[in-house]
């Protein structure tokens, strides 16, 4: 049981959740999930960690409530208790020498992009951090993500907030404008991460993505996250979450994580009948 | 006087077109008369080669005279200096291949039900109100255990008997390992597996969830923290798959994920929260028990049609001999000496189908069973809309990555001695870990023999 300390609703589909879980705040490194189940009969989700205190033994992550199980996370207030919680799992972000990175978030995966960006700046790399929300009503963290770069480069699709347009658009811009990156880590949705590195390969630049596919132990046992990465079979739990963009096999990525979107809907309309 | 009767006492079962569309148990259990009946058969031999086929080395013809004696308690009690799971050992082993294969009444007739009598006796005592379990006298040493499976379970079992500071680290939510997430409830009932856990705790044993070894916690911080000895039981790592074209497919599953979406997260319950999809025309790949168990719990999700694709023949299915029995009962259709080549879509997205190719045998390879060979121009498909892998598991490399000096084999296994210590001192493993995926009985032989070098060493004896 890990006790919920502090939630906070950051646009009307995203909450942010700090829990304590002190054995997990120690090891934590940004880039590794946990896998939670907010009751004990709920699914078991894997979640990526956007914050962690080692001393206060709290871990942060930040959530679109999407699905079941994620409204029943939502449905815990603060002071509640997540029923399960395990990790840090995955590998962490690989951070050593890289001097000039493009960061780059769309919509919750900002919140996830974020604690890979703060940790770069504080190592002291150059950091462009390109955060990409739908409309000015669904940008959050700002302050922090401003904190955590150089430069910080708000896109919207209807221009409401920041400029208008995609993520790649500003990536490509900086590229162009002579930005020379080590390295573009991309976090967001599959198809955006899909469009910065089809982007990326043009220029030659080295891409990371993180996956977030459909998992259940997350601890390599049950194979479910598995992904097509260089034409090999690779488990995003234990060899990822992160892995070389340009070898990533997307579509059927984006295939697989269709898998149970029947059932979800239907648990969906179960779940806001039963209220 | 023996009863001479040449067969076993046989198992009463739910009827195979009954239980094929349930998750209960399959086998039902002797009644106190035919535990009776059976256990008079057993002529008491001298030289009790049964005994000798067991992993722990029970004492069958003892606990057995008790059970023909009805002295069923006492049954337990030495069943108990053995094993510390009979409920789950007399339905999951493999005892045509042990005990049982040894029996004298097996040369001419049926062996001893032995399995049956174990089943028997260790549920009856299950049935008895519990009493008041203490737990034995601390001795100071702390030991540590990573994993609550099989091997897990019997290592604390016998460590805490001892006195010893029990914690086992389970990296999933429930205990039980693959006796929860692997198992199905109608070959061993979940209820059996939290008992045999609730009893482990009655001895004083800490069990801490969602602890993963070489993530939340590494081995050589469980040292630190002054547990003087680390039992790994971490079982089996991840599915193996054939590498052949559309195992990305939707609809393809490694065993290993069907299984734990149906058994730890019960998909198969009408509410459940875990989706698991209900396919109509299934084939599993593989002749184990897992294969066998992912075949039996297709069918219970309603698919019509539902095919075991091995690539030997029935002789060399390394399954459980009831289990393929079973499987049979429930409409599983054998497809034999069979060896996929290609998972097919017609959508680009979903499995329509599989393409097979026909096999024969040929001279026995390395592992001592006759290699298959491809018979040319034999293919052929199977419509189909799911394929679940069933073809083993190579080790969780977790714990090897994160703990210095740990020797494993070129394979990932964790290398051990006769004692089952790894290549780091007060650190030993067995189970899955060590020796990939094996049976219930071996990991338990392992876990105890564990449990029995680490008291040694800690007491000074070794």
């Amino acid at each position: 049981m890990n006790k919920i300390i502090l939630k906070r609703s950051l646009n009307p589909t995203v909450t942010l959740f700090t829990f304590e879980a002190p054995l997990i705040a120690k090891k934590a490194e940004p880039g590794q999930f946990v896998i939670l189940r907010p009751n004990s009969e709920s699914e078991r989700i894997p979640l990526t960690i956007s914050d962690f205190d080692r001393e206060a033994g709290t871990v942060t992550v930040i959530v679109q409530i999407v699905g079941a199980t994620t409204a029943e996370l939502n449905a815990i207030p603060e002071g509640g208790f997540i029923c399960d919680v395990a990790g840090p799992l995955g590998r962490p972000t690989e951070t050593e020498g890289l001097k000039k990175v493009a960061v780059v978030g769309g919509g919750v995966g900002c919140a996830i992009a974020y604690p890979v960006a703060k940790k770069l700046t504080n190592l002291g790399a150059s950091v462009d951090f390109i955060v990409g929300f739908r409309n000015r009503d669904l940008v959050f963290l700002e302050d922090e993500f401003r904190a955590a770069s150089d430069n910080l480069v708000i896109m919207t699709d209807d221009g409401s907030y920041g400029e208008k347009g995609l993520v790649t658009d500003a990536l490509k811009k900086l590229i162009e404008s002579g930005a020379e990156y080590d390295e573009v880590i991309a976090i967001g949705p599959l198809v955006m991460m899909k469009f910065v590195c089809k982007l990326t390969e043009q220029y030659g630049i080295k891409t990371v993505v993180s996956m977030n596919p459909i998992m259940i132990d997350g601890t390599g046992m049950c194979g479910g996250c598995r992904l097509t990465v260089g034409g090999k079979m690779k488990f995003a739990c234990v060899d990822g979450p992160d892995f070389n963009g340009h070898e990533v096999d997307f579509d059927e990525a984006m295939r697989r994580n269709t898998m149970y979107k029947e059932f979800e809907r239907e648990k969906a309309c179960r779940l806001l009948n039963t209220k | 006087m023996p009863n001479m009767s040449l067969k076993k006492n046989p198992m009463p079962s739910q009827e195979p077109e009954v239980r094929n569309k349930n998750f209960k148990e399959v086998a039902l259990g002797y009644t106190e008369e035919q535990a009776l009946d059976e256990a008079a058969r057993c002529l008491n031999c001298k030289n009790r080669p049964c005994t000798q086929g067991c992993p722990v080395a029970i004492r069958i013809p003892d606990f057995i005279k008790e059970t023909a004696a009805g002295n069923f308690e006492k049954a337990y009690e030495i069943i108990s200096l053995s094993s510390s799971l009979p409920a789950v050992c007399g339905r999951v082993c493999p005892q045509e291949s042990q005990c049982e294969k040894y029996c004298v009444r097996g040369i001419k007739g049926e062996p001893v039900g032995i399995g049956r009598l174990e089943r028997f006796v260790a549920d009856r005592h299950n049935s008895l109100p519990t009493e008041n379990r203490t737990a034995p006298a601390k001795n100071g040493h702390k030991v540590a255990v990573i994993g609550s499976g099989p091997s897990g379970l019997t290592c604390a079992v016998d460590l805490a008997k001892k006195g010893y500071d029990v914690t086992v680290f389970e990296a999933l939510h429930t205990a039980g390992g693959v006796l929860v997430y692997g198992i199905p409830e109608f070959r061993l009932p979940k209820d059996i597996v939290s008992k045999e856990v609730d009893g482990l705790k009655a001895l004083g044993v800490k069990i801490e969830t969602n602890v993963v070894i070489g993530k939340t916690l590494t081995v050589d911080e469980l040292i630190t923290q002054g547990f003087e000895a680390i039992f790994i039981g971490s079982g089996a790592g991840l599915p193996n798959f054939m590498n052949i074209p559309g195992e990305g497919l939707n609809g393809v599953y490694s065993a290993n994920e069907f299984l734990t979406r149906i058994n730890l997260m019960k998909a198969y319950r009408d509410n459940s929260e875990t989706p698991v999809m209900r396919a109509e025309k299934v084939a599993v790949v593989g002749g184990g028990n897992v294969a066998m168990d992912a075949a039996r719990c297709a069918k219970r999700l309603g698919a019509k049609e539902v095919y075991i694709i091995y690539r030997r023949s029935e002789e060399e299915l390394p399954a459980r001999a009831e289990e393929v029995e079973h499987a049979k009962e429930e409409g599983i259709v054998f497809r034999l000496l069979t060896n996929p080549t290609e998972i097919l879509s017609e959508d680009g997205k979903t499995v329509s189908g599989i393409r097979c190719v026909e096999m024969t045998l040929g001279e026995p390879d390395a592992s001592g069973r006759r290699r298959p060979i491809e018979k040319h121009g034999s293919e052929f498909e199977i419509p189909l809309d799911c394929v679940i892998m069933a073809i083993g598991t190579s080790p969780n490399p977790l714990i090897k990555s994160t703990t210095n000096g740990l020797e494993t084999t070129p394979k990932g296994g964790i290398v051990v001695d006769e004692n089952g210590e790894t290549s780091r001192e007060n650190v030993y493993a067995g189970g899955d870990a060590v020796t990939g995926a094996a049976t219930v009985i071996l990991a338990m032989g392992a876990g105890k023999k564990a449990a029995a070098a680490i008291n040694k060493k800690i007491q000074g004896l070794l």
